[in-house]
């Protein structure tokens, strides 16, 4: 029988996940050098940087990083992941890390990278692609409308060069794919789930 | 040669020059571009933020198109690149991922067996058209035009497959093939900023500086891009980097394929250059024999 994702600490659930990844056991095996830190190009202006991410986790803090910037300041340059002596897939830990703080609450709202993703899958979900217009139109519309304002003369300008499709292309099997993808989600075992624990 | 092409959303959208450019150069070249049938987005770094298991689905999605269509797949942006590639190493090495997937592919009643392999246009270009058979296009000799290679992070990183992770050189190769001079450009793999752009601004427009600031200082006189959001990043913003630092930057950017189209002879409209929001008329006055 499997477990409740809900009915298990937020640690088991992010070591479960990482575990579930290819080499994901290699975290412990983290010698704390900070080279993820020291490679990382927005480390200085991140609430926990990478080393500590894994020092809080081992220190029973995963809540903390959970509600900071750290993980949304990551931009997937994977700098930390090619040169961790110890072989850490971090940059997938940050993409876990981002899926665990929405899906356990913890996301603060001055966290736009977390407003932009979600409407980025909600717009994916309904055509099967991205249009990048309804996406940053919704995502000022919803952070700040204002900035909105002040992006027109470049809008403007894109818009001139043919640069500012209006209209998603919606794929033909985009119907068959939400169906796929919400079954997944339902019946779907996480690939990492583990039987209950004895 | 025959390859299943991918564009992904961004060049449908915001940056078609890529796409276009791209397009004639392979024609150029012989090489074959069938767009894949109904594909979909790759599952990109902001979906996989949120949704593991829907994100790999729909990566696996186009792999299973790709491997009905019986070829490989060529992509040209290098997100799409690490997204596609990650799915098809995570499924081969995960049986227990790779039967999820497999069963939410049957629904829509395609199936995957591994057989594709993700490449990027840049190394197909490099690798299977060569030396001898790019030099004999060129109708205009580029005068040594001093270029900035720009790799960005995920043209060779994490997975390493087309050349270093940190210090590629495959793209200063081919743009000595068609007359042009890459420069010494040691932040050639450092990140642009990405999405933060949007989301954090202040961060993203000083990692774009350095980039911008280590050109200049090697003498460039443009940027070689390869991703459609660091060439975003870089030309549609560089406005807004010279009012938050006071800077005066004025470098235009191209996409690779751009540069290499410019050295076949093709019209600046064909290649969709001037669409971006850098001029590089200047550069075109005093680098080509041939204005189109």
């Amino acid at each position: 029988m499997l477990l409740d994702r809900s009915q298990q600490s937020v640690t088991d659930v992010f070591l479960e996940d990482v575990y579930s990844i290819p080499h994901g056991e290699k975290i412990k095996e983290c010698i704390q050098c900070g080279t993820c830190s020291a490679s990382c190009p927005t480390s200085y202006a991140m609430d926990y940087t990478p080393r500590e991410v894994i020092a809080s986790l081992r220190a029973g803090l995963l809540d903390r990083v959970l509600k900071s910037n750290t993980i949304w300041l990551c931009a997937s340059c994977y700098y930390c992941t090619v040169r961790c002596p110890s072989g850490i897939k971090l940059t997938d830990i940050m993409y876990e890390l981002k899926r665990l703080a929405v899906e356990f609450g913890y996301v603060q709202k001055s966290a736009k990278a977390a407003i932009v993703s979600k409407l980025f899958v909600d717009l994916v979900d309904k055509n099967g692609r991205i249009a990048e217009v309804p996406l940053v139109g919704k995502f000022f519309l919803k952070t700040n409308p204002f900035a909105a304002l002040g992006m027109m003369p470049r809008a403007w300008k894109l818009f001139r060069r043919g640069r500012m499709p209006m209209i998603p292309n919606r794929i033909k099997g985009a119907e068959d794919l939400k169906i796929a993808s919400e079954n997944l989600e339902i019946t779907g075992v996480h690939a990492g789930a583990k039987e209950e624990k004895t | 040669m025959n390859f299943s092409y991918y564009p992904g959303c961004s060049l449908e959208g915001m940056n078609k020059a890529y796409d276009k450019s791209a397009r004639a150069v392979c024609d150029a070249l012989g090489i074959n571009l069938a767009e894949l049938n109904d594909w979909n987005c790759c599952g990109a770094s902001a979906y996989i933020s949120i949704r593991e298991l829907r994100a790999h689905l729909l990566s696996a999605r186009n792999l299973a198109i790709a491997e009905k269509e019986k070829k490989d797949l060529v992509v040209v942006c290098p997100s799409c690149l690490t997204t596609l590639t990650k799915t098809n190493h995570y499924m081969a090495e995960n049986p227990k991922l790779r039967q999820t997937i497999s069963k939410a592919l049957k629904e829509t009643e395609l199936q995957y067996w591994g057989s594709v392999k993700v490449r990027h246009l840049l190394e197909v270009i490099v690798n299977e058209v060569g030396q001898n058979e790019i030099k004999a296009r060129i109708k205009n000799s580029l005068k040594d035009l001093k270029v900035a290679p720009y790799y960005g992070c995920q043209l060779t990183r994490p997975f390493g497959e087309i050349d270093d992770k940190e210090f590629p050189t495959i793209l200063d190769t081919l743009l000595t093939w068609v007359g042009a001079k890459p420069v010494n450009f040691p932040v050639k793999t450092k990140c642009c900023g990405g999405m933060l752009m949007m989301t954090n601004e202040d961060v993203a427009l000083g990692l774009v500086r350095n980039l911008l600031e280590c050109a200049r200082e090697n003498g460039a006189e443009c940027i070689a891009t390869i991703c459609p959001l660091c060439h975003m990043n870089l030309e549609a913003y560089q406005d807004n980097v010279n009012k938050h630092f006071g800077t005066d930057y004025k470098i235009p950017i191209l996409y690779f394929t751009q540069i290499i189209g410019l050295a076949f002879g093709f019209s600046r409209k064909t290649l969709g250059i001037e669409e971006e929001l850098t001029p590089s008329k200047a550069l075109f006055e005093k680098h080509l024999e041939v204005i189109r």
